[in-house]
């Protein structure tokens, strides 16, 4: 279970502050799927990266299983994300100078895992373990980057816009492996994007406005990469 | 870089962070200003000296001008040019999209190339400055050269030709190769110059990682660093072969020449050394903010991410010292045995093992300085500063 009990952020100096999240409180159960639905500049990224521990809040607490995150030095945050956390980004923010297998080994050394090429295996790129992220189109850099997020067994895997750059076909490929792979190792996903549809894929849709939740509801029936819009 | 009328221009701002040719430049021409002017001062003695003794001495003293000028000389101006090259490769490679946007839009590969000559403006500037630092110093060097009044008196004479050939043709040289060199750099497609992480792999490379396929991730990364920017693994070198040579070599200057020989050759060591590191190591850490990102937003330690990204460079610096040592080892030997053979009084030289450990020790602790206020710049890299890219 994580916890978010108001938490503010604000960016700038005391001239011209810009409160980015104004007290946010949520709890997102255990091996949910939860998506962050917002317009761009709703503040939904800064929370992503605030309940994740990529970046203290002003104010408020995270709390994952009894700890609170929000008070933790770098050094333990640090740690914290090595065990529990793992992430997908809208740009891969692959290694260039690295391949495949690399890239993977990358979060898969951190849990100790010596069984990561199955991971590689589950998104279709056994056949590319040589290869490097400029031979690969923007799909299969995406799903090496779902691999390398999965290799370490995270227990919550933070997702910010993962289909961004993508067409429709590649993205609902990318979506269906993640929801496949949430499905076999249960860990709790979070999602941030702005399309409609895809939130139609997540048990909980919590929606963002100007920093604030603007209302949490959730689907009785999720759909599936390939029975939503697009 | 900026637009600047219809020309693409690179601005005063780019060549000032070639502060590292700058500096390597203003060492290497006070340096062979001063022997190189002492030389021809020289000579203008050479129809008075009457004893062969005395000739002896004297044709020691324009070998070792000739010694130092060249070795010196010679490496500094060697050092320039990589550092040089490396530079405008790096600035090519760190702005590409705006070099290819350029090249979408039609500039030529020579309008754009010809903007780089500012680049030759850090060579000017250290080259003056060498040559009027090497100036103020002369009078004090010719007296020590001659401490012991075996030569008639020699006075400072300015040598026009000297300016000519130690400031204004490398400024125009160094220019030109800059010119040069971007051009034939920008020979790249536009596309490659606008797309992203465009490497080109050799196969010995792909066969060779996938031996070393058993590799953790951090030792696979700590090659890796090490492999893609071998110009970086010889600053590196070339920063603890100056630091050993230079700091080791001024001990035994003090007593086979002067106080002040000793203390100018540890001066333009240490500064060698610590701007080349600094160079080098910025470099490093700049190049790979992206890798040290996301490894900080995957739990890698700020410990593992030093090991990883800097600790490979360690070793090449022990080499340095090592091949430093030995240099000026065999160069005093040389000046010692075989330039100085014929004077009389001359010290005995022997390895100073003493000074070697200090001097090492002394590496150590600069060194390892260095890497710890990088290790807490690597604290502060965050996923932000890729994210706004």
């Amino acid at each position: 279970m994580i916890e978010i009990e108001d938490i503010t952020k604000s960016y700038g100096n005391e001239k011209s502050k810009s409160q980015i999240l104004k007290g946010i409180s949520l709890k997102i159960k255990e091996g949910d799927f939860a998506v962050i639905l917002g317009a761009s500049g709703s503040g939904k990224s800064t929370f992503l990266n605030v309940i994740s521990g990529l970046e203290h809040p002003d104010s408020g607490k995270v709390i994952y299983d009894k700890t609170d995150i929000a008070v933790l030095s770098d050094k333990e945050l640090t740690q914290f994300r090595k065990k529990n956390i793992g992430f997908i980004f809208q740009q891969y923010y692959l290694l260039p100078n690295m391949n495949v297998d690399k890239n993977v080994k990358m979060g898969a050394d951190l849990a100790g895992n010596k069984d990561y090429k199955k991971v590689i295996r589950a998104v279709g790129l056994e056949d590319k373990l040589r290869k490097y992220p400029n031979e690969l189109s923007g799909g299969e850099q995406q799903r090496v980057s779902v691999a390398r997020a999965l290799a370490k067994n995270p227990k919550f895997l933070f997702l910010d816009e993962p289909t961004g750059a993508l067409d429709e076909q590649t993205g609902r490929q990318i979506l269906d492996y993640i929801c496949r792979l949430h499905k076999e190792y249960g860990f709790t996903i979070i999602m941030v994007t702005h399309n409609l549809n895809i939130a139609e894929m997540a048990n909980t849709v919590i929606k963002m406005n100007s920093g604030k939740i603007s209302e949490i509801y959730t689907n009785k029936k999720q759909k599936t990469a390939y029975e939503i819009g697009w | 870089m900026r637009l600047d009328g219809d020309s693409m221009l690179v601005g005063i701002k780019d060549a000032a962070k070639l502060i590292g040719i700058f500096i390597i430049t203003c060492c290497a021409i006070m340096v062979c200003a001063m022997f190189i002017n002492y030389n021809m001062d020289i000579v203008s003695i050479e129809k008075e000296i009457i004893s062969a003794q005395v000739m002896i001495f004297y044709q020691a003293q324009v070998s070792t001008a000739k010694v130092v000028s060249a070795v010196s000389g010679g490496c500094l101006l060697i050092t320039s040019v990589i550092m040089l090259l490396f530079y405008i490769k790096h600035y090519i490679d760190s702005h590409k999209k705006e070099l290819g946007i350029l090249k979408a839009l039609g500039y030529s590969n020579i309008k754009i190339a010809k903007n780089f000559w500012v680049f030759g403006i850090s060579v000017f500037y250290g080259a003056i400055l060498g040559f009027i630092g090497a100036f103020l110093i002369m009078p004090s060097f010719y007296k020590v050269q001659n401490k012991d009044k075996i030569l008639p008196d020699i006075s400072v004479n300015f040598h026009l030709s000297l300016f000519v050939y130690l400031v204004l043709i490398p400024a125009v040289l160094f220019s030109l190769l800059a010119v040069f060199y971007a051009w034939y750099k920008l020979e790249i497609p536009v596309m490659n110059l606008l797309k992203d992480n465009i490497h080109n792999f050799s196969k010995a490379r792909k066969y060779r990682e996938e031996k070393e396929n058993d590799c953790l991730f951090l030792e696979d990364l700590k090659k890796n660093t090490l492999r893609d920017k071998k110009i970086l693994v010889f600053f590196i070198i070339f920063a603890s072969f100056c630091f050993s040579s230079m700091t080791q070599m001024s001990f035994s200057m003090k007593n086979l020449a002067s106080v002040m020989m000793g203390v100018m050759t540890m001066l333009i060591g240490i500064i060698l050394a610590c701007t080349t590191l600094f160079l080098a190591i910025t470099t490093v850490i700049h190049g790979n903010t992206k890798t040290i990102a996301m490894m900080r937003v995957f739990g890698y330690s700020q410990k593992e991410c030093c090991t990883a990204i800097l600790g490979g460079y360690r070793p090449m610096s022990y080499i340095g010292f090592a091949v430093g040592t030995v240099y000026q080892y065999a160069l005093l030997r040389i000046m010692v045995d075989i330039v100085f053979r014929d004077i009389e009084n001359m010290p005995i030289y022997k390895f100073d093992f003493p000074v070697m450990f200090l001097s090492l020790g002394a590496f150590i602790v600069i060194y390892e300085l260095v890497m710890y206020v990088y290790s807490e710049k690597i604290k502060k890299i965050s996923i932000k500063q890729i994210m706004l890219e």
